[in-house]
């Protein structure tokens, strides 16, 4: 999974997708998260990265994950390679 | 050196429905290769442009379309003896037909347009958008004319609600049964006339191109947009410039199909599944041209160029993710003001 090369993210948060144009805002886990899948980590990667970084469990973690996937899934921001 | 040229321009009415009009005037002020005196011309002695004077130099009063064309050129030959135009601009669906007919009488008054063909003008109606998607292989909604109330309750099975009802001209309401579609049937047909155009309602994201043909296929300019914001009529207060390029494709392959000779916007719906269907090809430059202006494309001055008969590069890009946002302002106007106009149908 990537985030659409097109798709623009600003350190403040500001998601935009030029094909729809709808725009979205991130919080701080977020704006970090993307930049993270845009720098092209596996999801594990950023799993180890967050976890280190951040005061969270594991499972908290994979179900905040999986809920903000769904989301960039439903808004079309991410793609998949062949 | 700025090139002097006189350029009328009608649609002044920049009202919350705003006519083209005032966009038009920008693009041309905003060139550098003209210096521009703005002839208005107008309908109704309210239309906002009339009083905008660093938009408009000098505003004439023009008879209704309906009264013939006979009656507008003969006003148009009066205005032309003081002003000497160069160029008009027609911005009103309803008055296009007037003008198309009248343009070569207008060419011998050295008055240049550059509008659609006739054949263009009428294809692409409303009424006749099933055989204009048929002809070109371009997704359009299902959709059928009808002349009477009557006809409502006899509308094909493959109807299912709700469905859009349109005017030949303006306005569009959507009907979730027979009842409402009777309601809108009534309220259209009593300002526009008939047919009524009953359309299948395709869900989806509301997305439109400006663009300007040359009438040789080539596209001169397509901009893309999504409105942010709608009014109550389904027009735009907010929209955003858009990087997609299937609606860019289907904006060339329609140009190119059609021969198209002028601005023109592309009305289209995106469903879910990323198909496009064509709702609509209003014949003209939309209200919201000035944000391609914004963008890096100047259709009103390439089609002032097109108009003279220059050839005109065509754009090649433009600066996606740029916005407008309407706003409404209240003009303080001098009774004199008002007062010429309706006595003189000058101003």
């Amino acid at each position: 999974m990537q985030i659409k090369k097109n798709i623009a993210v600003s350190d403040s948060g500001f998601v935009f997708d030029p094909t729809s144009g709808e725009s979205y805002t991130l919080n701080t886990v977020g704006v970090e998260i993307i930049n993270l899948l845009k720098a092209g980590l596996h999801e594990d990667e950023i799993k180890h990265k967050i976890l280190e970084e951040y005061e969270v469990s594991a499972s908290a973690y994979d179900k905040s994950f999986i809920d903000f996937v769904a989301m960039l899934k439903n808004y079309e921001l991410v793609e998949y390679a062949d | 050196m700025k090139r002097k040229i006189v350029v009328a321009v009608t649609g002044l009415n920049n009202t919350d429905n705003p006519g083209p009009g005032i966009p038009v005037i920008r693009g041309i002020r905003d060139s550098q290769l003209f210096d521009v005196r703005i002839i208005g011309l107008a309908y109704e002695n309210l239309e906002p442009g009339i009083y905008m004077h660093d938009h408009v130099d000098k505003t004439y009063q023009v008879p209704y379309p309906s009264t013939g064309s006979d009656a507008l050129i003969k006003r148009l030959e009066y205005i032309n003896s003081i002003e000497n135009i160069d160029v008009l601009i027609p911005n009103f669906d309803a008055e296009l037909y007037t003008f198309m007919k009248s343009s070569k009488k207008l060419l011998q008054m050295g008055i240049h347009t550059f509008l659609p063909t006739l054949e263009q003008f009428e294809e692409r109606h409303k009424a006749n958008l099933v055989e204009f998607g048929q002809k070109y292989e371009i997704d359009v909604p299902f959709s059928t004319s009808i002349f009477s109330e009557a006809d409502i309750y006899s509308l094909p099975n493959s109807f299912s609600y709700p469905v859009m009802v349109k005017g030949k001209f303006y306005d569009a309401y959507i009907a979730y049964n027979a009842e409402q579609v009777k309601m809108h049937f009534n309220k259209i047909s009593s300002k526009w006339g008939v047919p009524i155009i009953i359309q299948e309602f395709i869900k989806g994201t509301e997305v439109n191109v400006v663009a300007l043909g040359d009438g040789t296929g080539q596209t001169i300019g397509a901009v893309p947009m999504r409105k942010q914001y709608i009014t109550d009529k389904g027009k735009a207060w907010g929209g955003i410039t858009l990087d997609d390029a299937k609606m860019l494709e289907l904006t060339r392959k329609t140009i190119k199909a059609t021969k198209w000779r002028g601005g023109m916007e592309l009305e289209l719906i995106k469903t879910n599944e990323n198909r496009y269907y064509l709702l609509e090809i209003n014949p003209r430059i939309p209200a919201w041209v000035y944000l391609a202006v914004g963008a890096g494309q100047n259709h009103p001055e390439a089609l002032v160029r097109l108009a003279l008969g220059e050839k005109v590069e065509p754009y090649s890009d433009y600066e996606v993710g740029k916005m407008f946002v309407r706003y409404s302002y209240d003009l303080i106007c001098n009774i004199g003001e008002f007062e010429k106009l309706s006595t003189t149908g000058e101003l």
